[in-house]
Parts: structure tokens; sequence; C-alpha cells
């Protein structure tokens, strides 16, 4: 131990150093990989080589934006009908929920405890052609006699709803559970109506949570490609597939890794772009 | 109207309810279906079949353990690692904390299609690596980190310091306090962090599956056999893992309760 009273100041990077260091050659050193390799010509049968091929990111948003684009509306949509969901439902627990609240609140993560492929499946049984859904709505007239839920964008959109929802969701409550009713009482004294109050006090007040639901689920949600192949076809593929495919069917590896950047910068261009018009300073919490 | 406002919210909180569980009971109820061909898709009638040969499908059995080991071994390092790291951010002032934090929270932050490619990128550039067990242990450690720190990090914040203080005050040294002090009182943060990683490596799909080579986990198992049809027993075994996590999640939650509800 006395080495340890002697010196400290070192005592938070002995603590820090295992753990960085695993993150940095494990998720930094590949980043520079992924620039590295994206920057490679060449074929998989003679071997690829550093050449400064910016090309590749010229191929790729050209013949890939479509799919590129796709990921980004589906991943917004998906984005929006979580919050759409769930909002109330945190709502309810946070300001209802009493002394179950926590117990809810299991409720509510209860679909990450299936695992993710096998949940999918379970929206593949349940958008069936043969299914309760299809049925309904084909007797009601949305759809038509021969019209189906499987396979269309729909279905993916519902998929990748599904699949991120609770990261919507939980910081939604955090974020309306931290908020002291005596401040909606307070406005109801003051004569604002529910309506008012909600929108003066309550939703501003959550917007910390908003936010950062919004990020957790869009984020990850552009870059998936497993609600695609399982509920779609490649009429939804997205730019996950396209990777996907370039890697391990295609052998096209500095194709797939520049796709894989140019997802990235997307996604943090649209991040910068929503942080300065949410004008939120603590993004990172 | 405030009658029907009030009750309008819970049926919608209902239905969201409702919109969340039917999956779930639908993975469990087609685990006991009798399909008649290899498309588990339709209900046909009630069986325990599945059940009772759950190991009935070859290549089930070796994936699942393979998963399991996998989990095992990168909780525990991922755990260490982030318990560490949770420590120095909360208990020490240092420069480059603010790197610290970016650091852990970007792949967080990152789609994990990026994640999954960059570390192929890596291990197909370096020929040190072969594809196969350490490679996705290698990337789960790697992923789990982060989700351990912020466990971890955020049971530190709420730690009163002054128990501490008075076991030093009592005569203990820094090691002392620190194992029989403050390892006790953020041991069940600890655990959680653990349980999370363990979760969230049997779930992966996306970073194991651009990583693993010829190896098979649970989900690339699931997402070959989603090609061909999946059998019932992939069901099981999802149910089966979804009972042990939410038992494990209701067994936490009653067990916070009964100490937040003891006067302190």
């Amino acid at each position: 131990m006395s080495f340890f009273h002697r010196h400290r100041g070192l005592t938070p990077y002995m603590l820090l150093f295992p753990g960085l260091l695993w993150l940095a050659i494990f998720f930094l050193v590949p980043l520079g990989f992924l620039g590295y390799q994206s920057l490679q010509s060449g074929t998989f049968d003679v071997g690829y080589a550093f050449d400064w091929a910016w090309g590749n990111y010229w191929d790729a948003l050209q013949r890939y934006h479509a799919w590129l684009f796709r990921s980004l509306l589906y991943a917004g949509l998906a984005t929006l009908l979580a919050l759409v969901i769930s909002y109330p439902l945190a709502y309810w627990i946070a300001f209802r929920g009493g002394r179950w609240k926590n117990l809810l609140l299991v409720l509510i993560i209860a679909p990450f405890f299936v695992t993710y492929l096998i949940r999918t499946l379970a929206w593949e049984t349940i958008l069936a052609d043969q299914g309760p859904v299809v049925g309904l709505l084909r007797d009601v007239g949305v759809l038509g006699d021969n019209g189906r839920l499987l396979a269309t964008s729909t279905a993916v959109v519902a998929g990748i709803t599904y699949n991120f929802l609770p990261f919507m969701a939980l910081p939604l409550y955090v974020a309306l559970e931290g908020i002291d009713e005596r401040l909606i009482e307070a406005a109801e004294d003051l004569y604002a109506s529910r309506v008012q109050a909600f929108l003066r006090v309550t939703l501003p007040l959550s917007m910390p949570g908003v936010v950062a639901g919004t990020l957790l689920t869009f984020i990850p949600a552009t870059g998936d490609f497993i609600n695609a192949q399982l509920l779609g076809t490649p009429n939804q593929a997205m730019i996950g597939n396209v990777i996907q495919s370039k890697f391990f069917n295609l052998l096209d590896y500095p194709g797939a890794a520049a796709l894989s950047f140019a997802l990235m910068a997307a996604v943090l261009i649209l991040i910068a772009v929503y942080a300065r018009a949410i004008g939120t300073e603590k993004l990172t919490g | 109207m405030r009658f029907v406002r009030r009750h309008l919210l819970t049926a919608y909180a209902m239905l969201a309810f409702a919109y969340l569980l039917v999956p779930i009971a639908v993975v469990i109820a087609f685990s006991f279906n009798n399909p008649a061909g290899r498309y588990n898709y339709t209900w046909k009638g009630f069986t325990l079949d599945h059940w009772r040969n759950w190991d009935g499908v070859p290549g089930l059995r070796e994936a699942m353990t393979l998963s399991l080991e996998i989990a095992l071994i990168a909780s525990i390092v991922a755990t260490v690692l982030g318990t560490l790291i949770a420590l120095a951010l909360v208990r020490y002032g240092f420069r480059g904390r603010g790197g610290t934090n970016l650091l852990i929270f970007v792949p967080m932050a990152t789609p994990e299609v990026v994640l999954a490619a960059s570390l192929l990128t890596l291990f197909l550039n370096v020929s040190l690596f072969q594809l196969g067990f350490t490679t996705i242990l290698i990337a789960h450690v790697m992923f789990c980190i982060s989700y351990v720190v912020v466990t971890v990090k955020a049971r530190l914040i709420g730690f009163d310091r002054s128990l501490e203080e008075a076991a030093m005050d009592l005569g203990a040294n820094e090691l002392t306090t620190f194992t029989k002090v403050t390892l006790p009182l953020i041991a069940p943060a600890i655990l959680a962090g653990a349980l999370l990683s363990f979760a969230l490596s049997v779930d992966d799909f996306v970073v194991t599956y651009f990583n693993a080579g010829s190896r098979v986990t649970f989900p690339i198992f699931v997402w070959g056999a989603a090609q061909r049809g999946v059998p019932p027993q992939v069901n099981v075994m999802g149910t089966v893992i979804f009972v042990v996590a939410l038992s494990l999640m209701v067994v936490n939650v009653l067990y916070q309760r009964r100490r937040e509800g003891q006067p302190a």
C-alpha cells in the first residue's frame, strides 16, 4: 500500500488503465482500421491494398443513397412511433403507478428478456398472412383480400419500433418520475387548464427524457438489418443489410467499410442538427 | 370529463402493455405448438414434446453452451474493468475525465453494425487474430464495459462516504475499508452490471455474427434456422431465457424495495 500512498495521483490512472486500454484497442483502433479498409482498392482474389481510394465513398453514396435514406426514414418513423406509444405509458407509470412502479417498469423492459431474433420472429408469426392481424384488417377492408403485412415497409417499421421501444420508454419514465408534482398542482392553482399545465410544465420538464430516448432509439435503429431481413423483402433492405451482404456475400470489404463510415457520419450529422434544434447541452448525460 | 380522461390514459397504457407483452406470449405459446410441417407459424395443437425433447435439434445445445460460456467470461471481465473505471470516475479528480467519459459513451451511441464492421476489419487486417471464440469474447467485453460503468457509477454517486470515513477513523486502512465497507455497499450495483453484461452478451447477434468466423452462438443458430423454418425448440430456449431473466429482475426489484422500505 505504501506505493499507493506515495503516488496517490496515479491511483485513478491505474484504475482506468485496463478498461480504457481495452476500449482503445477494440473500439478506437478498429474505427481506424475501418477507415483504412474503406480507402483500399483491389479485389478479394487479388487482395486489397491501401491507396487512398476515395472513390469507394463516391460509389457507396451514388449506388446506395436510397438504402441509406431508407434506413434513416425507417429509423425516424420507428422513433416517432415509439415516442407516441411510450410517452403516455411512461406518464401513466410515473404518476399513477404508485407502489407498483418498479414492477411495471420490469414489464416495459420484459421484451428485452426475449432474445432479439426470437421476438422479431414472433412478429413474423403475428403479421403472417394466415395470422389474426391480417385477417382482421382484411375483414374491415383496410387491407385488400390479398393484402399482406409481412414483407412490407409497415412490418419492418413495426418490428423496429417494437424492438427499440424500451430504449425510448425508460429515459421518458426517468424524466417524468423526477418531476415534482407540486409544480403541476401550482400551475393548476394558478388557473392553468390540465392541457396548459401539461404543455407548459410537464412536457418541458420531460424534454431531457425525450431527447435521450430519441437518440437511444434512433441510433441503433439506423444500423439494424434483422427486421428488414426477417419481416421485409429486398425492397425494404436497409443500409445494414447492404453492409452485411458486402462483407459476407460479395466480399467487398472496402465498399462495406465505406458504407459503415457513411452511416456513422450520417448519424453524427443528424444528431448534431438535432442537438442544435433542441438546444440541449448535456447530450451525453 | 376528468373521469373520462383519467380512464382514457389508463386504457391507453393497458393497450401499450398489451403491445409489449403479446409477442412474448406468442413466443411462449408456440413452444407448446405442434406444427405440421417445418414452419411453426400457425397454431395446430398443444404438446409438451418440444420441452421434453429440447435437445432434439442438431447444433442447438452446442450453440447454447457456447453462448453461455462467452457470456460468463465476458461479463466477469467487463464487470471488473468497468467497475474500476467507475471507481476512478466517481472517486478521483484527474486530467482526462472528459475524454474518458466520451470513450465510455461513444460505443453505446454507435450503431451496432458499425461496431461489428470495424472490429471485423481489425481482425481481417491483423493476422494475430483468428475469427472464433477469442474474437467473440473480445467484442462482447468491449460493448459490455460501458454499460457496467454507467450502472456502477449511478450507485457510487449516491454513496454515503461518511461510512468509509468512520471505518478509517476506527483504524481501518484503505484496503480494509474498501473490502469491508465500500465493496459490500456497491456489490448490488456490481451484480446488476454483471447481469446486464451477461444478458447483452447472450442476446447479441450483430457484432457476434460479424466476428464469429464459423462458430455458432445461440442467436446465430436462430438466424440460420430462420432461413429454413424455426424449430419449436428455439421457442423453448427463448422461453427459458425469458423466465430466468425476468425472475432475476423481479427478485432484484423486490429486494431493493425491501431495503428501501427499512428505516435507514
